[in-house]
């Protein structure tokens, strides 16, 4: 799995932040988010789905 | 069936077949146009930084994979759930097993505003755009979320503004009349003329060989404008549910399950109204983020994945120039606000909303890391005397 953000569409909402803690990360101020690793591990697969559902930015995507 | 092709609508969709339902799949949605998002309407689309292109949400390729029945520009005029069918503007009439009124809101007007721009879909984001140009007045009626927003996105393409908001101050019942009073002192050194308190109300309206070219205040001041745009709240859209027999006065009421008082009939996003066991509350949310994770909810909950109630922690947020409000909880009808961490003047900062003796919002600038820490509280209701205790 290959996972990318963008940055300029994140609202800064942190459910990524939330639901898969090891892949995702916000900015201290304006909370944008930071991706820790774009290829997440395996346990980690389920919730990266889960952050991109959810994302209310539609900011998060699976592209591989 | 699905009825509403907004985020809501879309994520109900997306959350069914993602959870394996393979059954038939109506979708039917008011606009010509695909599944977008709406919170850039107000932000970038209306200063262009982004083009309608870049806030879709489903491509034509993504409906194929989806494997939906979807009929654009088609409205449901009524629903008979005892035959279970219901009545669209073409004429056509289609069954259901299963239905979710995802239809959201429409904007409030005015006495006297026809005519005047309102701002919910993309149709009228362009429409407003093109009028909106350095050396014209644009008077925007209306200081909640959504006028503070677009007065904010009118300043930055030049164009002169007046914002006239008939409470004391602007968003002051949404969050408070401290952090409002901070957003209108933005938008006063940004060169927007706010007008606020009663006498800021329009008492009529002007025209001129049909043109819209200004307002008289209940004050009695003249305010002359090229054109004005109306943003004063919206209504659930339910006019098409009248004949079910479900309560919509107050958005589609529904149970914690978000499940009407009909059998297999939902309501999600901007339009349902559900109880929330968490704040003991009937509540209506008109947030992005409560569309997603409502329409997943829903989709889980039609497909028997969950026995748990739908008790999200609400988020919004709010770009104004280049600061971003956000916010955890229900801060509407609040008692108290505290400063927790910086100060509003540095706009950067943190402040808790007490309502009775529990912790029920808080609210950001410049702080996103630190207001998240808030979040668990939030959504425990935490005690106010044991937040005092430990800040």
């Amino acid at each position: 799995m290959k996972v990318e953000v963008d940055k300029e569409k994140c609202c800064g909402a942190g459910q990524c932040v939330m639901i898969a803690p090891d892949v995702f990360d916000q900015g201290d101020g304006d909370g944008v988010v930071i991706l820790l690793r774009d290829t997440p591990a395996p346990e980690h697969r389920d919730g990266v789905r889960e952050a991109v559902a959810v994302c209310p930015a539609a900011a998060i995507a699976i592209v591989g | 069936m699905v009825v509403g092709a907004g985020a809501a609508g879309l994520a109900t969709v997306t959350g069914l077949r993602g959870n394996g339902f393979e059954g038939p799949l109506t979708w039917i949605g008011a606009e010509a146009e695909l599944p977008y998002d709406r919170p850039p309407l107000s932000k970038e689309v209306l200063t262009g930084a982004r083009t309608p292109d870049q806030i879709r949400l489903c491509s034509p390729e993504k409906v194929a994979e989806l494997g939906v029945d979807l009929r654009l520009g088609t409205t449901v005029t009524s629903v008979d759930v005892d035959g279970r069918k219901v009545m669209l503007s073409d004429g056509g009439v289609l069954p259901f097993g299963s239905l979710v009124a995802a239809t959201g809101v429409t904007p409030r007007t005015l006495p006297g505003s026809e005519g005047v721009h309102t701002v919910r879909t993309l149709d009228d984001v362009m429409a407003l755009r093109a009028e909106l140009s350095p050396g014209r007045r644009l008077i925007v009626i209306g200081g909640g979320f959504l006028g503070t927003e677009l007065a904010a996105a009118a300043r930055s393409l030049g164009t002169e503004v007046v914002l006239l908001e008939p409470e004391p101050v602007p968003l002051g019942l949404a969050i408070g009349a401290e952090v409002g009073t901070m957003v209108a002192d933005l938008h006063r050194e940004h060169g927007v003329d706010v007008r606020t308190g009663p006498g800021a109300a329009v008492a009529r309206w002007h025209a001129s060989r049909g043109a819209f070219d200004g307002v008289t205040l209940r004050d009695g001041s003249a305010i002359a404008g090229d054109l004005a745009v109306v943003a004063v709240g919206s209504v659930p859209a339910t006019s098409w549910l009248a004949a079910t027999g479900i309560d919509c006065a107050a958005g589609v009421r529904c149970d914690e399950f978000c499940e009407t008082a009909v059998p297999g009939v939902y309501a999600v996003g901007d339009v349902s109204s559900w109880y929330h066991t968490g704040f003991g509350a009937q509540i209506r949310l008109e947030h992005r983020t409560n569309a997603g994770e409502q329409g997943l909810y829903v989709a889980r909950r039609m497909l028997g994945l969950t026995s748990e109630p739908f008790t999200p922690v609400p988020y919004f947020w709010s770009d104004q120039y280049d600061l971003k409000i956000q916010a955890y909880g229900v801060l509407r009808g609040h008692d108290e606000v505290r400063v927790v961490d910086g100060t509003i003047v540095d706009r950067e900062f943190v402040v808790l909303y007490r309502r009775g003796s529990r912790l029920v919002g808080v609210l950001g600038v410049r702080r996103a890391r630190a207001l998240r820490q808030w979040r668990a509280q939030v959504a425990a209701g935490a005690a106010w005397s044991d937040i005092l205790a430990t800040t």
